[in-house]
């Protein structure tokens, strides 16, 4: 467990060693570019990629929360306090959560199975379709997100969605990383890591810490690609979806359940 | 008959203050919440990830379905040809205004950034319902405006049946669209459900109605005018017909729930293992709020008697916010079926642990927000009678017009 | 008619941007809200000229921010984070002190204007976290290049 952090925080050290390097070099601009170890996008997301998750539910191990610790510190959600005044029963259910660990049992067979869950990222996804402002939105690569500037905090898009990913922000906030604005009264959940994304910094921060465990339960990569690791994987493996009736062809996808 | 006249509502000032007074601190209790809520977060509500509609929902689809529904009695006098109804048309054009406005301002300043409400009127995503109703709202206001001054002024005349069937219609879709913000989550198991559009439509006669009712009897005993026992038999009627509607379309709601093993889950848990729900549904919705009820319209003393009237009345009332608590409250607290055939054991987030239901506890700031929205309908209501002739004089049996309109017998010649 | 209208309208616009312009002007120049010590006190003129910035921010903002949240686009220079990042003041500790406070470059102008700020209601108030640093110098970057005419930041 610290040894993940350890190794999380050693990620964000070396980010934050080239920022500091960044900073110092202004006096001397042409060094900036060499430090910097990220690509800003500068054209729009492309619509021939399709992120997603493939997640192999033997791998995934009872009693472990590496990816939602990671997923916390990489997006600020462990800076979140619960309000003065907030029981701890209130603030479990009213805190934000963008993926969380599930353990199920078979009723029949009793077989258990842990998983972690978070936005599908459907290509037809029933929050993008109630949302009244459109602020709800499916960016060209598939990543499902608010437009936190048009939200107006009506949750219509919680009532609607399947999996129930969507956290609604019950109090104020005021230590927000710089890449991750998050605000009282919008709703939000996962976006991929899309800071990631549009900085060209490879997985996820779930699908990372997953893989420094060593169970590596959870692969991340474009599925629109027939040759990326995910894609391979979900073409010799047998997966599905959760809520397959529904037919929103989920951008995340479950081996063993 | 005589010919209908309609006066300003005339009370002493100091009783007519007195009741401004209570509304005004209503609304103001309701705008004090919301300023809490706002301040502070929705953390300061029962209101959390799980269920995310609690109960100024309630309250807010309450008043919107009654606005709808106390235009009934306008409709029936002007398009379905019921004479006796038309001196009402014009009370039931302001109540259906007032109550829209007061559910809309639940509805407005429930939201997580209520400031960003012009954001909500200038962007729009026109696959969702709730866009629709923006305009279903919104139109309805202006569509029954036109249709008071059509009943009201004497030029109007000519206008009052195209209007009043444009008002229908688009009152039934508004409450169709309601109802449908529900219908058309295929997610949950509770919805899904197509039937809950025109069960809302059913709910808004009886809601609405109900309402009407009570504040005609209200406003006629306080300026001490009469309603003769013709209106009073036919009121009830109506609301006897209204509330069975609404038992029948709850009867199948639930019966096609109960039949497909899928959602069996959800009616077991909510008609027999629910508890505060299973409450609300049994006592609630279905003893105080549609058997009771039934029970005093169609007794043959007490039914005529306007006292037990007005009890079936708040009956019905409570009954349908007990019932809308259920539609909207219930249906998120019982968990969301991810896994069928599976238990959850451990979740990190609220995932009906062994079947748990998600909680909510209603608080303070909820409540008056929605008895806000309340005070503001019978706020407008209370100012609109008060200054313009909305009320007739007298609603005794002699001076009412003839029941039906028949081919032999045009109300245009009668009148 | 109409034209009457519209012509009036015009300019009463006109005057009262005049009015607006000779309000704001003076105390602009007497009072320097840029806080000494950040990295913008340093630099002659901020992404554009000072008069289109004091005018046009908020539209700059609000253009761009679009293009970054619905396509990904992260090489704006009217990258809020880019703001944050060089008009930033530190207290006597070095820390960051948040910029919409009321004595730093974004709240002591808008609490002067009386005009609501909402942007840090959601956005970091100062540099927080690894990617700060990136974005900041993406709009850095992108500002280098639109001086060289190479119009960076636009599709």
């Amino acid at each position: 467990m610290s040894e993940q952090r350890a190794e999380i925080d050693r990620e964000r050290r070396r980010l934050l060693g080239a920022a500091a390097g960044a900073g110092a070099a202004l006096a001397a601009p042409a060094v900036v570019v060499r430090a910097l170890e990220t690509t800003p996008r500068d054209n729009p997301a492309d619509g021939r990629v399709r992120w997603g998750l493939a997640i192999d539910t033997a791998k995934c191990a009872a009693g472990c929360t590496a990816c939602v610790d990671a997923c916390a510190h990489e997006n600020g959600l462990d800076l979140q306090r619960p309000p003065e005044g907030a029981t701890p029963a209130d603030w479990a259910a009213q805190r934000a959560v963008w993926v969380r660990k599930v353990r199920l049992r078979d009723d029949q067979t009793g077989r258990e199975t842990n998983l972690p869950l978070m936005c599908q990222h459907c290509e037809h996804p029933p929050c993008v379709d109630v949302c009244p402002t459109g602020a709800s939105f499916k960016r060209a690569d598939g990543i499902v997100m608010v437009d936190r500037h048009t939200c107006i905090g009506c949750r219509y898009c919680m009532m609607a969605c399947p999996y129930k990913a969507r956290s609604f922000i019950h109090e104020a906030l005021s230590d927000q990383l710089s890449h991750v604005p998050r605000g009282k009264g919008c709703v939000e959940s996962c976006n991929l890591c899309v800071h990631r994304r549009d900085f060209g910094i490879p997985s996820t921060a779930c699908a990372e810490a997953c893989a420094e465990t060593g169970h590596g339960a959870i692969l991340f990569g474009d599925l629109a690609d027939p040759d990326s690791a995910i894609s391979r994987f979900l073409a010799s493996e047998p997966t599905r979806q959760i809520r397959e009736d529904l037919a929103l062809n989920t951008g995340v996808r479950y081996a063993g359940v | 008959m005589k010919r209908i006249v309609y006066r300003e509502w005339r009370l002493a000032p100091a009783r007519y203050w007195g009741i401004l007074g209570v509304l005004a601190l209503m609304v103001g209790a309701g705008l004090l919440a919301f300023a809490y809520m706002e301040h502070e977060g929705h953390w300061v509500t029962g209101m959390n990830n799980a269920v995310v509609w609690g109960t100024p929902h309630v309250f807010a689809v309450f008043l919107i379905i009654a606005s709808s529904g106390a235009l009934n009695i306008a409709s029936i006098g002007s398009v379905f040809r019921k004479p006796i109804y038309k001196p009402l048309g014009r009370l039931s054009g302001l109540l259906a205004m007032a109550l829209l406005a007061g559910g809309l301002m639940v509805l407005v300043l429930d939201l997580g950034r209520p400031e960003r409400l012009v954001v909500a009127l200038t962007t729009y995503n026109f696959k969702s319902i709730f866009a629709w109703n923006i305009f279903l709202y919104t139109g309805f206001m202006a569509i029954v405006i036109a249709y008071l001054w059509s009943m009201a002024d004497r030029k109007g005349d000519p206008f009052i049946r195209p209007v009043g069937i444009f008002a229908l219609v688009w009152r039934l879709a508004l409450t169709t669209g309601t109802g449908s913000i529900f219908g058309f989550l295929v997610a949950r198991q509770a919805y899904d459900a197509a039937i809950l559009g025109p069960m809302f439509v059913a709910m808004s006669f009886a809601y609405g109605l109900a309402l009407f009712v009570l504040v005609l009897m209200f406003g006629f005993a306080e300026d001490r005018r009469p309603i003769g026992a013709r209106m009073l038999r036919r009121l009830k009627n109506l609301l006897a017909v209204f509330v069975l509607a609404v038992l029948y379309f709850t009867l199948v709601y639930h019966l096609t729930s109960a039949y497909g093993a899928k959602d069996q889950g959800f009616e077991g848990w909510l008609l027999f293992g629910g508890g505060v729900y299973t409450f609300l549904f049994w006592v609630g919705w279905i003893l105080l709020g549609s058997l009771v009820p039934l029970g005093i319209l169609y007794h043959p003393v007490r039914g005529a008697e306007a006292p037990w009237v007005a009890a079936a009345c708040v009956l019905v009332i409570l009954g349908g916010l007990a019932a809308l608590a259920v539609v909207i409250i219930a249906s998120q607290a019982y968990p969301l079926q991810l896994f069928p055939g599976k238990t959850i054991l451990e979740s990190g987030f609220l995932d009906g642990v062994g079947g748990q239901p998600a909680p909510y506890h209603p608080t303070l700031p909820e409540l008056l927000l929605g008895f806000g929205g309340v005070g503001l309908a019978l706020l407008i209501t209370a100012v609109g009678v008060r200054v313009l002739q909305f009320l007739p004089e007298s609603l005794a049996d002699e001076v009412l017009p003839i029941d039906e309109e028949t081919i032999e017998q045009p109300v245009a010649k009668a009148a | 008619m109409v034209n009457a209208v519209s012509t009036t309208r015009t300019l009463a616009v006109a005057l009262l941007w005049m009015l607006a312009v000779l309000a704001v002007a003076p105390s602009a120049s007497a009072r320097n809200y840029v806080v000494p010590g950040s990295e913008a006190a340093g630099l002659g003129a901020c992404v554009e000229p000072t008069e289109l910035m004091r005018r046009q921010h908020m539209e700059f903002i609000k253009h761009q921010r679009d293009r970054t949240v619905h396509s990904g686009i992260r090489t704006s220079k009217y990258s809020l984070a880019g703001c944050v990042e060089c008009h930033i003041g530190h207290d006597v500790r070095g820390q960051a002190v948040p910029i919409n406070r009321a004595d730093q470059f974004c709240g002591a102008c808008h609490a002067y204007a009386a005009v609501d700020l909402n942007c840090f209601d959601c956005h970091a108030a100062v540099p927080r976290g690894p990617m700060a640093g990136p974005m900041a110098e993406a709009a850095r970057r992108a500002v280098g290049e639109a001086h060289h005419g190479q119009g960076a930041g636009q599709p």
